[in-house]
């Protein structure tokens, strides 16, 4: 007991040090970026120093995490141009860039505009010019817009910065133990609880129309599924059946919820209408059918089944019927989602003892593992289908790139974090 | 910040150790640590038998429901020093399962037996038979592996004289571990279901 006090002192103290600058509370680092990455300048906007934070900086740092691209620091630049004019080429080239992003904020109709210009310092061209208002209390928001622009115009491909992602963290031990479903910024910012518990909280899944999210809570000692609505907090239980009620997933146009019910001496897959609050069963078999996802059309639902013996996935029809199986390899195969172009399918796959990311070309039903385990599991999709997040070991979230060049490791402070799913 | 975190972790596992009941240790490792467990022993097939196997849930709304304290039903079991006798096989409580299997190993017959004839003699008793799993592998599959296990212990009651009545069933997966190690030995002490008495 002698003891205890310093330990709690030291406590305190550590809890001051670290929650007094965090605004960030899951810390979002590149762990491996591509070889070759694209260089690019974010010269530091003009007008911006009245904002919240500063839009240039978020910018620079949003194409810096997504691996594909190499920012220059700001005390590198030689000078500070404003305007796509102002820009001489010579001097970035000398920098070794590609790319150099300039802009300023101008006063708005809500608030501000953002009046920003992509020039391609090689070619001597101007890629894009984009005017971009926001409000006031917008700024980060706006920032994570203006790094998807510039992701598209310099990639080709829709960038994922103005997204969020939903997570479970987890403290404490036994009795103590919270569970809180938050949702955060992709950068990790502006986190939000969604609900807090001392019971279990699982499977969060956001609707199509990144509105809501379904999540499965124990808080009554028994699973049920819920749907929250995150401007309002506005909730509603949608199923409380005896048993298990899990794994929710919204149908792709928001008005079907699949989930796993156990009510009928087994889980299986059923389908709810959220309007109607219908139920259709969707598979009929005596053991495990579990973690429905659908198919971009709606059409189909994949799921994880044991008979076969092991975990493997399954294809059905969303009405029901004959079950098609996808996996073969592996002993263990597990936690199906499509991606967003419908194309391909990511799963958790053990083998040889180790869980591991791996995703599945439907066309050709090739499989290629991702991640180096040994214990992956959540995969999930960003809306632009360039990475997937997972949790990995020890509690943290790891990201990966879909070629696996790219990794991100998002941690937290003094937790666990669980159970990602990356908002549409 | 290291060592601010080394301090909270070893804290929090004094105190996990401090609270923990009585359990039936694995007393080896072969026999939970492989799939499908050890031959010869009586064995519950892994889905159990169909039947009423759903009316384990009772149409009471569940053990826990009602707004009359956590645990609504069974107070008479309440203190019943017979449950608690060390000397006693009711006094184990934690039954222990092999990699991705809910069948019941030979070793935990016994203790399954014994608490099935002690709610066959109690029908006012109810249990909560909670099933839990190891951290591998996908939480939501091993939500469905824990009910199987809790299902398989149920069953094995059932044939023992307990009624479906008495007993509630629920899976906490892998989101409650006994032990929050990684490894074989952790994975064993979590692949488990807990018979849980009201009061006891």
């Amino acid at each position: 007991m002698s003891k205890a006090y310093p330990i709690a002192r030291l406590i305190f103290f550590l809890t001051l040090l670290f929650s007094a600058p965090a605004r960030a509370e899951l810390q979002v680092q590149i762990s491996q970026g591509v070889e070759g990455a694209i260089p690019v300048a974010v010269v530091p906007f003009a007008n911006q120093d009245g904002l919240s934070d500063p839009v240039s900086k978020i910018v620079s740092a949003d194409l810096q995490r997504s691996g594909r691209f190499r920012t220059l620091a700001d005390n590198a630049m030689r000078e500070r141009p404003v305007s796509p004019d102002q820009v001489q080429q010579a001097v970035w080239q000398a920098l070794g860039q590609d790319f150099v992003v300039v802009g300023q904020i101008l006063p708005g109709g809500g608030g501000y505009e953002a009046d920003f210009h992509v020039v391609d310092v090689i070619r001597g061209t101007l890629v894009i010019s984009y005017k971009l208002p926001f409000g006031r209390a917008e700024t980060r928001q706006a920032a994570h817009r203006i790094a998807d622009v510039i992701y598209k115009a310099i990639t080709g491909e829709p960038g994922a910065f103005a997204t969020r992602v939903a997570y479970v963290t987890v403290s404490g031990e036994g009795a103590n133990r919270r569970y809180n479903l938050q949702v955060a910024d992709t950068d990790g910012y502006n986190p939000q609880s969604v609900i807090a518990s001392a019971e279990p909280i699982m499977s969060p899944a956001w609707s199509p129309d990144g509105t809501k999210i379904a999540y499965v809570s124990f808080e009554s000692r028994t699973s049920a599924v819920y749907v929250q609505t995150l401007a309002t907090g506005e909730r509603r239980k949608v199923s409380d059946a005896p048993g298990i009620n899990g794994a929710p997933a919204f149908s792709p146009d928001g008005s079907r919820l699949a989930l796993t019910l156990s009510k009928g001496g087994n889980p299986d897959i059923y389908v709810m209408n959220l309007g109607s609050g219908s139920l259709n069963k969707i598979t009929d078999y005596s053991g495990i059918d579990t973690e429905p996802n659908w198919s971009r059309d709606g059409r189909s639902i994949v799921f994880t089944s044991d008979r076969g013996g092991k975990p493997q996935l399954y294809l059905a029809s969303a009405s029901g019927g004959q079950a098609e199986r996808l996996t073969y390899d592996g002993d263990y195969n597990a936690r199906g989602v499509f991606s967003p172009d419908g194309r391909s399918l990511a799963m958790v796959h053990g083998k040889g003892g180790d869980y591991r990311i791996a995703v599945m070309d439907l066309a050709s039903r090739a499989v290629r593992v991702l991640t180096s385990g040994p214990l992956d599991e959540s995969p999930g999709f960003a809306p632009n289908g360039s990475m997937i997040l997972y949790a990995a070991r020890r509690g943290q979230l790891a990201a990966v790139s879909i070629d696996g060049k790219v990794r991100q490791s998002l941690r937290i402070e003094g937790g666990a974090v669980r159970e990602p799913a990356w908002s549409p | 910040m290291r060592t601010g975190l080394v301090v909270l972790i070893s804290a929090s596992l004094l105190m996990a150790g401090c609270s923990k009941t009585e359990e039936v240790k694995p007393d080896d490792e072969a026999g939970v640590g492989l799939e499908g467990g050890g031959p010869g022993g009586p064995k519950i097939g892994k889905y159990g038998a169909g039947g009423g196997a759903g009316k384990a849930y009772g149409g009471t709304g569940g053990a826990y429901g009602g707004s009359g304290g956590a645990y609504g039903a069974g107070s008479g079991s309440a203190g019943d020093p017979a449950l608690n006798d060390p000397s006693s096989p009711l006094s184990k409580r934690v039954i222990y399962f092999g990699y991705d299997s809910s069948d019941v190993l030979p070793e935990y017959v016994s203790v399954v037996n014994a608490h099935a004839a002690y709610l066959a003699s109690h029908p006012n008793v109810t249990v909560t038979l909670e099933g839990h799993c190891d951290e591998r592998g996908s939480p939501e599959y091993n939500i469905a592996l824990g009910e199987q296990r809790a299902r398989s212990i149920a069953n094995t009651m059932r044939f023992q004289g307990a009624s479906d009545g008495q007993m509630q069933v629920v899976s906490f997966g892998e989101e409650k571990p006994a032990d929050s190690g990684s490894g074989e030995s952790s994975w064993s002490r979590n692949r488990r279901v807990e018979i849980v008495y009201p009061g006891n």
